[in-house]
């Protein structure tokens, strides 16, 4: 392998939609053996730059080479065939199939009968050598968050792909995943294989990285090379120095208001799991107006479920749940809404959003009878309180007539926070709110959530991230297949700790 | 690619859609000139002759647009729960249902006056439509059995009821051999216009159409509706009542249907017949499903499949070819249609 001509080499691509230039004259190469790390704000152009190397956008100019030989790739096929992978966020897997089964379906060159123990025997193979071992005769559905993943990147490995995209894939994994996807990463390079990978979380990038890309409204701002890059000097080159004034100190002590009245209290709430649900056993739980509390867990210990049954999505099979110490237990999710829940949730493009709706008309779903106007919507008022919502947040005012799925993944969170807080909530319930967004959009909007506390919101934060838990908590719950097994104000848990309880290898704990 | 597809449902302007639609539509014309050549007929006077006894002349367009009546509506039917991702194939039964109530209404106070029967009827006519379109949405809402089928069935025990009213009680006096209801009062004949059979059904229609497009697009129950069918998931999280819109946007889309089985025995039959329709609320589903459920694409298509289905009593007369040959037509257009769909899935 040559280090000097670059596996794959992208020159003065730019892409416009309409009004908006995703990409403007992207310069980028990508070397066998190296991890390259491309960086950038919410709607930087990260993702189309992405999709258009794996062929699936076809930019407005600008041109590919593959070892130094120009290519053109008009479908993803081609793309493949050139031996460019990705790895998307939303798995293009068929839960219903064996990884092999899913394996073998993806493979171009396989005959039409052929042995799926030969397939099987490839991806224990590869499996071994990267690190990425699954079962192969698994069912795909039985998986976990990151074994999908696996699954996805061994599809690319036995397509025979050398130049592997991945566009945040650690923002559906748990601390751990990511830190065995970077192992995996390490194996990939010692083989020569060319990794992009997009990315919001600095200290990734930091850890892994060989070569750093920073783009910013569309354009290459920078790069470092490997050693060069620090946690300041990256921040700086995505936002620009001015934007760093106004970050506030996570260190600074908080300390919750008193105030004794519950917003929302479970009492014994039981609810049963179908499915791949995770039944929730009897948790007792109680948020007061002014406070912050944190659940941690591993992924499907019934974070979702907990978040559906205060939302009045899931039915209580047992126990109770107060609401403002009215007893809401059977309260439909309009009226929670109604009586002032919000929800930012974790997907919002499955949970939140209606993505062939303009960005207009989303902003005005689930607001109740707020902007009526006889039977019709008052758009003028929505947009005025919108935009002031957008404002109190520090969030640019996005464009409202496009359609909302065309908007960048962190921009559509945005809107959805935009909307849910738009409204003095007296309750948020957060699911992994920060899943997606830029280092200054996750700032702002933990600020947001510290900001709506001190206003007198209660708030449940759900997230996997512990330094995010650790830093935003007043007290912090441990949620473990479904029941709630640690409790402790703040400042008096060891991560240690809590990890253990997380994983289910200690004892309940209440601090 | 699934953005730029959601950008063209929503940006496309209505000309460019008519537009495709029509030269679409002139290929599947040239195909089946190919198909009556084969079947050794002259296309060029099939043709010649569909167009003389239909657009040429007063009587035959006043004839479409009678036949475009129950297009209309039955398509409407169609489009406003499909924008909620239901689909609705019982448009045929929910119009024989609004025919049925609109009959016994007028066979119940055939004394009343005018002015209030006809309205009466016709509400009725819209009752029996939605009442019977709101089982599958009850059932589809309580999630028991998929809306598709429901409405499906359905289609098949409608007609029986009508047959067992007309066998039975209101079997008119000396028509043994042709079972039918007595003939309904003058009271109960919708008016009609210019002299020919265009009635006030018609009128009907189109304000169905400018009703459902006002609903969809300009009425916050318009933006709960489309999220619903945009999100099923998101819609229900934001506390959109999802089970109560699946029950009313079906008995909307059935009132509709009804109002046509009403238009139909008031404006056209003048009483309660077993061949109440030549299948009118399936072919309302091609042209809903045809036109995208887009309101002027509805009106255009029904105005296109009025002439088509006209065309088949034009040849079986002219030319001897039996009715069913314009099904091979109505085939031709459809399959041109799908082919010029973007294949789904892809890369995302
Ligand atoms: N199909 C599209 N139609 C219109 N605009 C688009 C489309 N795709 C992307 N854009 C716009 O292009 C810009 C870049 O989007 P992109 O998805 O590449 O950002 P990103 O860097 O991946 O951001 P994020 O970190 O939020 O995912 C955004 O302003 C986005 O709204
Ligand atoms: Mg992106």
């Amino acid at each position: 392998m040559n280090p000097v001509v670059p596996l794959l080499e992208v020159r003065a691509i730019t892409k416009r939609y309409g009004a908006v230039t995703a990409n403007e004259g992207v310069d980028l190469s990508l070397r066998g053996g190296e991890v390259h790390a491309l960086l950038g704000e919410n709607g930087a152009g990260k993702s189309t730059l992405s999709k258009v190397i794996y062929g699936f956008t076809r930019p407005d100019s600008g041109e590919l080479f593959l070892e130094g030989q120009p290519v053109v790739f008009p479908s993803p096929r081609e793309a493949r065939a050139a031996g460019i992978g990705m790895v998307f966020q939303n798995f293009m897997l068929i839960p219903a199939l064996s990884v092999a089964e899913n394996i073998a379906l993806f493979l171009a060159d396989l005959p039409p009968v052929f042995r799926l123990k030969a397939v099987g025997r490839q991806i224990r193979e590869f499996g071994e050598r990267f690190g990425l071992v699954v079962d192969p005769s698994a069912t795909v559905r039985q998986l976990a968050v990151g074994d999908l993943q696996k699954v996805e990147i061994l599809k690319l490995l036995l397509g025979r792909a050398r130049v592997l995209i991945f566009d945040e894939p650690t923002k559906v994994l748990a601390p751990h995943e990511a830190t065995a996807l970077f192992q995996v990463f390490a194996a990939l390079k010692a083989e020569g294989y060319a990794i992009l990978f997009i990315t919001h979380k600095l200290r990734e990038v930091l850890a892994c990285a060989d070569r750093i890309t920073v783009m910013r409204q569309g354009r290459v701002q920078g790069g470092f090379g490997p050693g060069e890059a620090t946690v300041e000097a990256l921040v700086s080159m995505m936002f620009g120095e001015q934007d760093l004034a106004g970050r506030p100190d996570p260190e600074a002590p908080t300390s919750p208001p008193p105030s004794s009245r519950p917003t929302l209290e479970l009492r014994g709430a039981s609810s049963p799991g179908t499915g791949s649900e995770t039944a929730l056993k009897g948790l007792d739980l109680s948020i007061r107006a002014g406070e912050i509390v944190g659940v941690a867990g591993v992924s499907g210990s019934g974070q979702k479920e907990l978040g559906d049954l205060i939302l009045g999505l899931r039915p209580l099979s047992a126990g109770s749940k107060w609401f403002c110490g009215v007893d809401a237990s059977h309260w439909s999710i309009a009226r929670m809404r109604e009586g002032g829940v919000a929800f930012v949730p974790e997907d919002p493009l499955v949970m939140a959003a209606v993505p062939g709706m303009s960005v207009r008309e989303n902003l005005v779903l689930g607001t109740g009878r707020r902007y009526w106007m006889d039977v019709r919507i008052d758009w003028r008022r929505l947009e005025a309180a919108m935009g002031q919502s957008f404002r109190a947040l520090a969030f640019p005012v996005p464009r409202l007539d496009p359609p909302m799925g065309a908007l960048s993944g962190g921009t559509l969170q945005r809107v959805v926070i935009a909307r849910e807080m738009a409204h003095a909530p007296t309750l948020v319930v957060a699911l992994y709110p920060t899943r997606g967004l830029d280092v200054r959009s996750t700032t702002s909007v933990r600020d947001l959530l510290r900001r709506a506390r001190d206003g007198g919101s209660g708030i449940l934060l759900i997230s996997e991230d512990l330094e995010e838990l650790a830093e935003m908590s007043d007290r912090l719950l441990v949620l473990y297949g479904g029941a709630l097994v640690g409790d402790f104000p703040r400042g008096q848990w060891q991560v240690e700790e809590v990890g253990h309880l997380m994983t289910g290898s200690k004892e309940t704990v209440h601090g | 690619m699934a953005e730029s597809r959601l950008a063209a449902r929503k940006d496309a302007p209505a000309l460019r859609v008519v537009l495709r639609y029509a030269a679409i539509c002139a290929v599947a014309l040239a195909l089946f000139a190919a198909v009556l050549l084969v079947a050794g007929k002259d296309p060029l006077k099939a043709y010649a002759d569909t167009f003389r006894s239909t657009l040429s002349s007063a009587y035959g367009l006043s004839e479409l647009l009678v036949r475009m009546t129950p297009l209309l509506l039955t398509a409407v039917a169609v489009a406003l729960p499909s924008r909620l991702g239901l689909i609705n194939v019982g448009g045929e039964g929910q119009l024989y249902m609004g025919a049925w109530l609109a009959t016994a209404g007028v066979l119940l106070f055939p004394a009343w006056p005018r002015w209030l029967l006809l309205p009466f009827a016709a509400l009725l006519g819209f009752l029996g439509g939605a009442l019977w379109a709101a089982i599958p949405g009850v059932l589809r809402a309580a999630r028991l059995v998929n809306e598709t089928i429901a409405t499906l069935l359905l289609n098949y025990v409608a007609p029986l009821i009508i047959s067992y009213s007309i066998f039975g009680p209101w079997r008119a006096e000396g028509s043994s051999a042709y079972p039918q209801s007595p003939a309904f009062p003058e009271a109960a004949q919708l008016p009609t216009f210019f002299d020919t059979r265009i009635h006030a059904g018609f009128l009907l229609a189109l304000v169905a159409l400018l009703a459902y497009w006002l609903l969809l697009e300009k009425t916050r129950w318009g933006v709960d509706m489309r999220a619903i069918g945009g999100n099923p998931e998101a819609a229900q999280r934001l506390g959109i009542p999802v089970a109560t819109w699946v029950v009313v946007a079906l008995a909307i889309g059935g009132g509709f249907a009804g109002l046509a089985g009403m238009g139909e025995v008031m404006g056209v039959h003048g009483r309660l017949r077993q061949s109440l329709s030549p299948g009118f609320g399936f072919t309302g589903f091609l042209i809903s499903w045809l036109a995208g459920g887009r309101p002027l694409g509805i009106l255009f298509m029904a105005f296109l499949l009025a002439i088509i289905t006209s065309a088949g009593d034009t040849l079986q007369i002219t030319q001897g070819l039996p009715y069913a040959v314009v099904n091979i037509l109505l085939a031709l257009i459809l399959f041109l249609v799908l082919a010029r769909q973007p294949l789904r899935g892809g890369a995302k």
